[in-house]
C-alpha cells in the first residue's frame, strides 16, 4: 500500500515558519542589542526539583529518569531522591560559594513535600520557577484543554508567585504556552529555538522562552552519554566563552544549562560543578542571573 | 495497589543535622562490600525479569562470574590484606554449598557476611510472605552454621524486593539495609519493629555501575573513587558520613583493572587520621547504639514526617 495522497501535500510549505507561535528570524539579519547592564552575555542555571512516584504511568511516555525494574523500584526511586535530600544542599553551597543565583523549577508535588527545601532556596534568594505536578504528570497532546488546564492550576496552587514555568521533561501539548501564560507564567523553559529571549505568541499575551540548551543537561552529557566530569565542565565554560565574544557580531545573547541534583549534585561530581560556577562567575562580560532576570535584562534592552 | 511513595523513611535535609562522630573523633566511616555471588547456569524464569541477558544458558555471563569465584575473589583479597582493610561480604548464601573455601578464607580475615539473597538469580517479585520469611532464616542459619557469625545486613538479591521486605528484616533483628540510595548518612528506617538503619551502600560508586552500565575505563574509576571520598571527608567534618565501594570481582579483578583500581585504595588509606575503615555492621551498630534517637527527634523537629511506616502511610 503506497501513502495516502495526502502524504505529498505540504499545507505549509511557504517562507517562514510551520506554526504561528513566532517569526522566523536568522541571526545575521537582525539588529545586536546592547543590555543597560553591559553584560555582554548572560546564562542561567536551571535546577530541577522533581518528584519520581515509584509507580508511574507508561504514557505518554516514561519521564526521563523514571522508575525502570519492576515494582516496587526502590533502587531507582531513591537515588533520585537523593537529589532533594542531600545533592541540592551541595549545589545550594556551591551556588552560594560563587556568588550566583539560579532558577529552581519545583514539581508542585515536591513543593507540597519537602517545604522546608522551598523555604531554604527563598531565603538564598534564588529564583522559585514552577515545573508542573511531578515527574508522572506530562503535558502532551493527548490531555484535553480541561484535563491540562487543571494541570497548570494545581502547579499554579503550589506556587503561587512563580513566573516562570517548566514543562515535566519539558513537554507540550499544542496548547500549553496558551495556558501557561493564561495562569500568569511570563518566562519559559521549554522551547529553545533562540540565543535571546523568544518573545512566543499566546491567546494571553507574550510568553518569553529562554534557551535552555537540552545539548548542556548534566543528565544527557553525564548520564545519558557517560562523558566525564571535566568534559561536562569544559563544555559549558566554552559556552560561556562562546556567546560573550559573538558580542562583537551579534550583541548580547544568553544560554541556560541544567544542574540536576541526582546527577550533579553527587559528591564525585562536586569538584567540576565548583569549577564551572567559580568560572563562570570570574566570565569577564558574562552575567549569570535568574529566569526571570534574563527576560527582563532583554526586555529592556535597546536595538 | 501500588504506592507512589515508599514511606520508608521522612524527609530529612541534608543541612543542619546532629552532628556524628565516628569512633575515635573520625570524620567518615569507610566500608568496602566485595559482592560474593553465585549465578545459576540454569535459573528458573521469574515472569518480571529474565535472569541473564540471553536465554539460558548464557555461558559467556555465566563464566564470567565463575571466574570471579575462581579467580577474582583471591585477587581482590590479596589487595585488601595488603591496605588491612576488612570486607563486608554481600553474600548469595547459596554459594555456602557451592563453594566452602571462598567462606573460608574470608572468616580467616575476619570478614563480615550480609545477606544477598540465596542467589543472585532468585528474585523476590512475587514471593509471598512465607517464602520471604524462609529466605531470610535460611540467611541467618546457613552463615551461622558455616562460620558462627549471626548476619546483621541485607541487601536484596539483584535489588528486587516486595512491599514487606524491610518490614521483615526488621522483624528478624537485621540492623542495616543496604536497600535504599537516598543519603550519604545512616538513617531510621520506618519499619512496624525493631531498629532497621538505611545503610550507605551507594550505586554511583558501585563497580557494576561505573564499568558495566557507565562503560567507565579503569583509570577514570579510580579519579571518581578519589573525588568521591574527598568530598564526603571534607563534608565529614560538619557531620560524620559514610562512603561505601560496593565491588564485584568478576569486574574490577580483571588484569587490566586491579592495579589501577588499587591507587583509590592507596589513597583512601593514606587518611586513616581522619578516616574509621570498618563493617557495615559496625557503622550501623554505632548509628543505633549513638545517634538514633537524636536522628528521629531531628526529622520529627523539621516539621515533615509523614507518620506510618513502609508502604503503609499514616493518612
Amino acid at each position: 500500500m503506497p501513502q495516502p495522497a495526502e502524504f505529498l501535500e505540504y499545507p505549509h510549505r511557504a517562507y517562514g515558519m510551520d506554526q504561528d507561535r513566532y517569526d522566523w528570524q536568522p541571526a545575521d539579519r537582525r539588529a545586536p542589542v546592547q543590555l543597560k547592564s553591559g553584560a555582554r552575555a548572560m546564562a542561567f542555571i536551571t535546577i530541577p526539583l522533581e518528584f519520581f512516584p515509584l509507580d508511574p504511568p507508561a504514557k505518554p511516555f516514561k519521564h526521563p529518569g523514571a522508575m525502570v525494574t519492576p515494582y516496587p523500584d526502590l533502587r531507582h526511586y531513591t537515588t533520585r531522591d537523593y537529589g532533594n535530600r542531600v545533592g541540592v544542599f551541595r549545589l545550594l553551597k556551591e551556588l552560594e560559594s560563587a556568588g550566583l543565583k539560579a532558577t529552581f523549577a519545583v514539581n508542585a508535588e515536591v513543593a507540597r513535600r519537602y517545604a522546608p527545601l522551598i523555604e531554604r532556596i527563598r531565603q538564598g534568594g534564588h529564583e522559585i520557577a514552577a515545573h508542573g505536578v511531578s515527574t508522572a504528570h506530562i503535558h502532551h497532546a493527548g490531555l484535553s484543554e480541561e484535563e491540562e488546564r487543571a494541570l497548570v492550576a494545581q502547579t499554579r496552587a503550589a506556587l503561587p508567585d512563580a513566573v516562570t514555568w517548566m514543562s515535566p521533561a519539558r513537554n507540550q501539548s499544542f496548547r500549553t504556552p496558551d495556558l501557561v501564560r493564561e495562569a500568569g507564567f511570563t518566562t519559559c523553559l521549554d522551547w529553545e529555538s533562540d540565543q535571546r529571549p523568544l518573545p512566543m505568541r499566546t491567546a494571553h499575551g507574550p510568553l518569553s522562552c529562554l534557551p535552555n540548551h537540552y545539548e548542556l543537561s548534566d543528565f544527557l552529557i553525564l548520564g545519558t552519554r557517560s562523558q566525564s566530569e571535566d568534559e561536562w565542565a569544559d563544555q559549558i565554560l566554552e559556552a560561556a566563552a562562546q556567546t560573550v565574544a559573538e558580542y562583537a557580531s551579534r550583541g548580547a545573547q544568553c544560554f541556560g544549562f541544567t544542574l540536576t541534583p541526582y546527577i550533579t549534585g553527587l559528591p564525585f561530581r562536586i569538584e567540576a560543578v565548583t569549577r564551572v560556577l567559580k568560572g563562570l562567575a570570574a566570565m569577564d562580560g558574562l552575567e549569570v542571573a535568574t529566569a526571570a532576570s534574563v527576560t527582563s535584562a532583554f526586555e529592556g534592552a535597546a536595538p | 495497589m501500588t504506592h507512589s511513595d515508599p514511606n520508608l523513611y521522612d524527609f530529612w535535609p541534608y543541612e543542619g543535622r546532629p552532628k556524628i562522630r565516628w569512633p575515635g573523633g573520625k570524620k567518615l566511616a569507610f566500608w568496602i562490600a566485595p559482592n560474593i555471588e553465585y549465578y545459576e547456569f540454569d535459573p528458573p524464569v521469574n515472569p518480571s525479569r529474565s535472569p541473564w541477558p540471553r536465554p539460558n544458558p548464557d555461558i559467556t555471563g555465566y563464566s564470567q562470574r565463575d571466574w570471579g569465584n575462581r579467580i577474582g575473589h583471591w585477587r581482590l583479597m590479596d589487595l585488601l590484606d595488603k591496605y588491612g582493610m576488612r570486607g563486608s561480604i554481600s553474600l548469595s548464601i547459596g554459594l555456602i554449598d557451592h563453594h566452602p573455601e571462598i567462606i573460608e578464607a574470608c572468616v580467616a580475615r575476619n570478614w563480615e557476611f550480609f545477606s544477598h539473597g540465596i542467589y543472585n538469580t532468585r528474585y523476590s517479585y512475587g514471593m509471598d510472605e512465607a517464602q520471604e520469611r524462609a529466605v531470610l532464616e535460611d540467611s541467618i542459619r546457613s552463615v551461622e552454621k558455616a562460620t558462627g557469625q549471626r548476619i546483621r545486613g541485607y541487601l536484596a538479591p539483584a535489588l528486587t524486593h516486595t512491599e514487606r521486605t524491610l518490614d521483615l528484616i526488621a522483624e528478624h533483628d537485621f540492623w542495616y539495609s543496604c536497600d535504599l540510595f537516598q543519603d550519604d548518612q545512616p538513617q531510621p528506617l520506618k519499619t512496624k519493629t525493631g531498629r532497621l538503619v538505611s545503610m550507605p551502600y551507594s550505586l554511583e560508586v558501585n563497580d557494576v555501575i561505573t564499568y558495566s552500565v557507565q562503560g567507565w575505563s579503569p583509570q577514570r574509576y579510580t579519579d571518581i573513587l578519589k573525588r568521591h571520598f574527598d568530598q564526603l571527608l571534607k563534608e565529614g567534618e560538619e557531620s560524620g558520613t559514610v562512603m561505601c565501594i560496593p565491588l564485584h570481582a568478576y569486574l574490577v579483578s580483571q588484569p587490566h583493572r586491579i592495579r589501577i583500581f588499587e591507587e583509590a585504595l592507596k589513597h583512601i588509606a593514606a587518611h586513616s587520621d581522619d578516616v574509621w575503615i570498618t563493617t557495615g555492621a559496625e557503622i550501623a551498630e554505632h548509628f543505633r547504639t549513638h545517634y538514633w534517637d537524636e536522628s528521629v527527634k531531628d526529622i520529627a523537629a523539621r516539621g515533615v514526617a509523614t507518620g506510618g511506616t513502609g508502604f503503609a502511610p499514616a493518612r
